[in-house]
């Protein structure tokens, strides 16, 4: 029995999961849809249909990485709000390495792209690394302040200096077809992004949970002035994950330009490193759920489309449900596995029930 | 007949599995002195939360100045009269006395007329002989001025029953005289004062009746004037304490190993905390540091350890100066350990198990890891056996820390601290808040160290702890070191004055 | 150069900077309420948004821009209790629960808008209009500025030193600095730190709310998606330069709304360079505000830190 209870504790997102989906069937009815049908569009949308799960695919690889990109400084107790920044950034370098650089064979030249998405989005999560350990400054409102930014320099970047001639809006131009990535489902957008998300979480995961490194981090998480008594050094790990978190929201972006757009849009990414956040959450902060809950973030996204061309539906109602989802498992996570005190419960009723059976059987 | 100013019968408290309170009678006459006095866990604690209203008894019932009584909320207590001042003080630091004392009190209407409090407030302290500007910050008093603070914060509010929780602990032995009179005077303008201590002499000073608790139950309840301190200390603790130190035995004291030398270092608040100590400490020696709370120990055993970097002055073990080495290298190169004030805080993750605690120094290194990777398989094994060795009372070395007892969270971070073979040892108030099984476990940890040669600094505020174990004691007042002296030397008188900041060389 | 020296455009300017200014005082002071009693309120920005949408509707629905903003009040008022139920009362990490609070509302107010509000969300809305305080509006210059304003912006002049007299001058207030500070001892005193700290998040939601209102029935008078703009958190950097203190915090807000007025001029003034190198500017304004005073404040003690009583 007890260890019933213990799964239903394990599985806290899934139930939370469930109660927004059910709270956004509540929303989906104010618009007069049958909730029902809007969801199995959805899903089916989603999941389903080849084309859809390469929309789905197509859409895992950034928000898969931009939960890896929470996750890892969130071990050490860092909120790391900056993943959309993160990504303009990473976007951003990407494409100057891709447009900028002398030519050379793509072999060379793709991963240097690569790389320099993953130093872009580094150096600006560095900046709130280094005023988080050096000045104290708190990291959720310098990476919040540092998104308006990245995203205007790109805005800028793409509307000027860098904008495709005789271009509607604001754009770059297109990088070169070599530079493009390798596609995994034929005839589809589905490049390989959300793979190389999944290697890295598989990573991830070893390195929190198998090497001294992940105990670091993790000391630093519960308890900082332990750490520092533990001779950890604590502002060195602070501006190394805020680094490795940073480029890893690089990755995305720069994957998402070499993978997807081909070439440097404004507003290139419809806030995905929000549902980063998102995904953080509904995995409990183990890497190894990432690339689940991701999946099943982008089905949403991409299915919500779908769902709007089948029963007009706005498909603003995700953004809605997404939020009711991160809600709810924040709500969940206030509700900790204590053994003593469901064990306690359970004695209590078994002698409740005794004592019941015994006077049932006194008559 | 005597008017019994509060009234306990068979008050009971449970925690989970814990009787916290068992039974519990306790007679209080208006206008006396009482003194509750028991050990820690004795659950003197438990009994004035109760009181207070903080708790709601399992069982039982209280009678307040003849009538049944029920405290639901400290609120409510303090308007049925009862004023608490605990043993940490419930001060905002960055408020001003007056602003202290009328906060949270009823009817003040919309304006804050904080004038005319501060007129009343000084006319009430200048009645008890407390001098007190009212429109001081708290942060900027002294320890004992906090303390009258608190006072005047329940007299304000026309308590009639003053509730002291351990309140000597926080002062120097000069300021303890003066804090005891002004409970007579208290007693003498009528009010009921109930004192908790684990301090005979205190007791026997100025109390009029004592009661004496022991492991949640009421051992004795009598006169103060027909009982003897040793038998106070009997039914305190339940058999005959003897007061004999340990067999310590007489190693000639190795080579010079810490040489520290005109340290000095700021404290959190930017305040100069530490000026100018310097100390030795030879392989095989214990150097007890002694004095108030707050005197600059706390920020002493950081510099040593590395966990705060000295303003001036520098600090050598073995010939080699370490003033600038990191934490990491302190702990790893230097072999220095450390067994910090704050258990909950600093010693131990309390949400880690106890394995991944037991692992905290040295999960860098062998056995814990290796090239990086952790080993948790020999981890599991060396854990085992310090749990076994240092008869860690637990259910699985996969528990939570958090869930353990505090003489078992202790015993865990000797364990990890000792195990290493350290040459350093820092140990500071190891024995805060434990039983007395457990700090006989713990300073016979210690006297072993000592026995295999390592230099280790003692910090703690019981002088009877620090007589027990050390071969030289150093009395710190207001960040300086103003004497240091052999135990046979350190009579109360002596420390007294030492703690109260008059250093040898002036009193000669 | 000249023109800078130019009376009307002195005005001009100060006139702008004080419309901008308006809604990140509302959500500052806001602010400063809830971070006094020791809760971090990141989701003013998700209040201002709630209240820019609850005035549309509203406004939308009634015909009646006081119908707007009552409803407006509503809306961030139950962010507040939301914010207030996951902070406090489960005791979840405040800034998670705030951001939690932020992407729901953007979801949230962007497909109820498209619902009810629909197609007409380009149409204006009926809202407040100026009204100028006899005498004091045909002082030169700064009468038209300060006192040919809006019913929100005199309100605006009222919420500001009656939030300092709150703080400082009542019981009350006394309570919520002892309760960011100590709860402790404001528990002890008999103050009980889940209301009051509830209380304030709450009234917090509200002022930002009026904030967003704000935006809809005196700026704008539409309701677009995601109008906030991180308008909510460019309030608390201000209060973290007004030392969270509310006349602080309103000059803070003061500054701010400056330099987003002045990169406006600066949009205007140079067409050919892309308005968003300027629009960046009010964020790097704050961004380096508050690194040149990191380690100069401190902020309340308590703040962040869940209160259990009796907790370790």
């Amino acid at each position: 029995m007890l260890d019933i209870i213990r799964y239903v504790y394990m599985l806290r997102p899934v139930w939370a999961v469930l109660a927004a989906l059910f709270v956004g069937a509540g929303l989906i009815a104010v618009s007069g849809v049958n909730p029902l049908t809007a969801y199995s569009e959805l899903f089916s949308g989603a999941f389903l249909d080849y084309y859809g799960l390469a929309g789905t695919l197509v859409k895992t690889s950034p928000i898969l990485l931009a939960g890896l990109a929470v996750i890892l400084p969130l071990r050490a107790g860092l909120l790391n709000i900056g993943v959309e920044g993160q990504i303009y950034m990473g976007g951003l370098f990407s494409t100057f390495a891709a447009l900028l650089l002398p030519p050379m064979p793509a072999m060379i030249h793709l991963p240097i792209c690569i790389l320099f998405g993953a130093l872009g989005g580094g150096l600006w999560g560095l900046i709130p690394g280094y005023l988080k350990a050096l000045h104290g400054l708190n990291e959720v409102i310098v990476t919040i302040l540092l998104n308006f930014i990245a995203i205007n320099i790109v805005s800028f970047v793409v509307g000027g200096p860098m904008m495709q001639e005789g271009a509607p809006y604001p754009y770059s131009d297109e990088i070169g077809e070599q530079l493009f990535l390798p596609i995994v489902l034929p005839g589809t957008d589905a490049h390989i992004g959300f793979l190389v998300g999944l290697v890295l979480a598989v990573a991830m995961y070893f390195l929190l949970r198998f090497t001294t490194t992940g105990f670091a981090l993790d000391t630093i998480g519960s308890n900082p002035q332990a750490a520092r008594y533990a001779g950890i050094p604590v502002r060195r790990y602070v501006m190394l994950s805020m680094f490795a978190a940073g480029a890893i929201g690089g990755l995305a972006g720069a994957l998402e330009i070499l993978g997807l757009k081909h070439r440097l849009y404004h507003l290139f990414s419809p806030g995905y490193g929000f549902d980063g956040i998102v995904v953080a959450f509904m995995a409990q902060l183990n890497p190894l759920f990432a690339p689940v809950a991701a999946f099943f973030l982008s089905g949403l996204k991409a299915g919500a489309l779908v769902m709007q061309r089948a029963v007009g539906l706005e498909s603003t109602v995700i953004e809605a449900i997404l939020g009711l989802v991160i809600i709810f498992v924040a709500a969940s996570l206030a509700f900790t596995y204590n053994r003593t005190f469901w064990k306690l419960l359970l004695e209590r009723r078994r002698q409740v029930e005794a004592d019941l059976g015994a006077s049932m059987g006194e008559k | 007949m005597k008017t019994f100013a509060l009234q306990l019968d068979r008050v009971s408290k449970v925690f989970g599995d814990f009787r916290a309170l068992n039974n519990i009678d306790l007679r209080v006459v208006a206008g006396s002195i009482h003194a509750i006095l028991g050990e820690n866990g004795a659950g003197k604690t438990t009994l004035m939360n109760i009181l207070y209203g903080l708790y709601q008894p399992d069982g039982g019932s209280i009678t307040l100045n003849g009538q049944p009584a029920v405290i639901p909320s400290p609120s409510a207590a303090m308007e049925m009269g009862i004023g608490m001042i605990h043993q940490h003080f419930m001060l905002v630091d960055t408020l001003t006395v007056v602003e202290n004392v009328v906060l949270g009190l009823p009817g003040q209407g919309l304006q804050l007329s904080l004038a005319e409090h501060a007129a009343r407030l000084t006319e009430l302290s200048q009645t008890y002989g407390f001098d007190i500007d009212p429109h001081v910050e708290i942060w900027k008093l002294p320890i004992g001025m906090r303390q009258r603070v608190e006072i005047l914060k329940v007299l304000y509010r026309q308590a009639n029953i003053i509730i002291l929780d351990e309140p000597t602990s926080v002062l120097a032995p000069n300021e303890v005289a003066s804090f005891l009179e002004g409970l007579k005077r208290l007693r003498d303008a009528g009010k009921t004062v109930i004192f908790i201590t684990h301090k005979l002499d205190e007791v026997a000073e100025v109390a009029d009746r004592i009661t004496v608790m022991r492991l949640g139950q009421v051992t004795a309840e009598t006169e103060v004037a027909s009982i003897t301190t040793r038998d106070m200390a009997r039914m305190m603790v339940g058999r005959d304490v003897v007061l004999t130190a340990f067999e310590k035995p007489d190693t000639p004291p190795g080579p010079l190993r810490v040489v520290a030398r005109n340290l000095s270092a700021i404290d959190n608040r930017g305040i100069q905390a530490l000026k100018d100590v310097s100390f030795e400490i030879r392989s095989g020696e214990i150097l007890g540091v002694a004095g108030v709370d707050g005197n600059g120990q706390a920020e002493l055993a950081e510099v040593l350890t590395g966990m705060r970097a000295p303003s001036a002055g520098s600090l050598a073990v073995d010939g080699e100066d370490i003033t600038a080495l990191s934490v990491y290298d302190r702990r790893h190169r230097i072999g220095l350990s450390y067994v910090p004030e704050d258990r909950h805080h600093t010693g131990l993750v309390l949400d880690f198990s106890v394995m991944k605690n037991a692992m905290l120094r040295d999960f860098r290194v062998a056995p814990f890891s290796k090239n990086g990777v952790l080993d948790m398989r020999r981890a599991r094994e060396v854990t085992d056996a310090w749990v076994k060795q240092f008869d860690v009372r637990l259910r699985s070395v996969d528990q939570a820390v958090r869930f353990l007892s505090g003489g078992n969270q202790q015993k865990l971070i000797f364990a990890r601290e000792v195990e290493c073979r350290p040459r350093v040892m820092v140990v500071m108030q190891p024995c805060k808040g434990l039983d007395v099984g457990a700090i006989e476990v713990l300073q016979r940890a210690i006297l072993s160290e000592r026995q295999r040669g390592t230099a280790i600094l003692y910090i703690s505020t019981e002088l009877e702890h620090i007589l027990n174990v050390c071969d030289r004691v150093a009395v710190m007042c207001a960040g300086r070191i103003t004497g240091i002296l052999r135990p046979q030397d350190a009579t109360d008188a002596r420390v007294g004055a030492l703690m109260g900041g008059i250093s040898e060389a002036e009193s000669a | 150069m000249e023109q800078l020296f130019d009376a009307q455009f002195m005005a001009d300017f100060l006139g702008s900077s004080l419309r901008l200014s308006v809604p990140i005082i509302f959500a500052a002071i806001g602010g400063v309420l809830a971070e006094r009693s020791g809760v971090f309120n990141i989701s003013l920005e998700g209040c201002i948004l709630g209240g820019a949408f609850g005035a549309a509707v509203g406004t939308y629905l009634t015909g009646s821009p006081f119908c707007g903003l009552m409803l407006g009040i509503t809306v961030a008022g139950s962010v507040g209790i939301m914010l207030a139920m996951l902070a406090v009362g489960l005791g979840i990490n405040q800034l998670v629960a705030g951001i939690a609070i932020n992407l729901l509302m953007v979801g949230l107010t962007s497909y109820l808008a498209r619902l009810i509000l629909g197609g007409d969300a380009t149409s204006t809305l009926p809202g407040f209009h100026p009204i100028a305080l006899p005498g004091l509006a045909s002082i030169p210059i700064i009468g038209p500025v300060l006192f040919q304003q809006d019913i929100l912006t005199y309100l605006m002049y009222l919420v500001v030193p009656a939030s300092w007299w709150f703080l400082y001058r009542t019981p009350w207030g006394l309570n919520v600095r002892a309760i960011g500070d100590y709860p402790v001892a404001a528990d002890s005193a008999g103050i009980s730190v889940p209301f009051v700290r509830t209380v304030c998040v709450i009234v917090s939601c509200m002022l930002a709310g009026v904030g967003g209102a704000y935006l809809v029935l005196s700026q704008v008078f539409v309701f677009t998606e995601h109008m906030s703009a991180g308008k909510g958190f460019i309030a608390l950097a201000a209060l973290i330069l007004g030392r969270w203190n509310p006349v602080g915090a309103f000059l803070a807000c003061i500054f701010f709304g400056m330099s987003d007025a002045l990169q406006l001029r600066l949009q205007f003034t140079s067409p050919d360079v892309p308005y968003q190198l300027f629009s960046m500017v009010p964020f790097l304004a704050s961004l380096l505000a508050l690194v040149l005073l990191s380690g100069k404040v401190r902020p309340p003690a308590a703040i962040g830190k869940k209160y259990v009583r009796g907790g370790k």
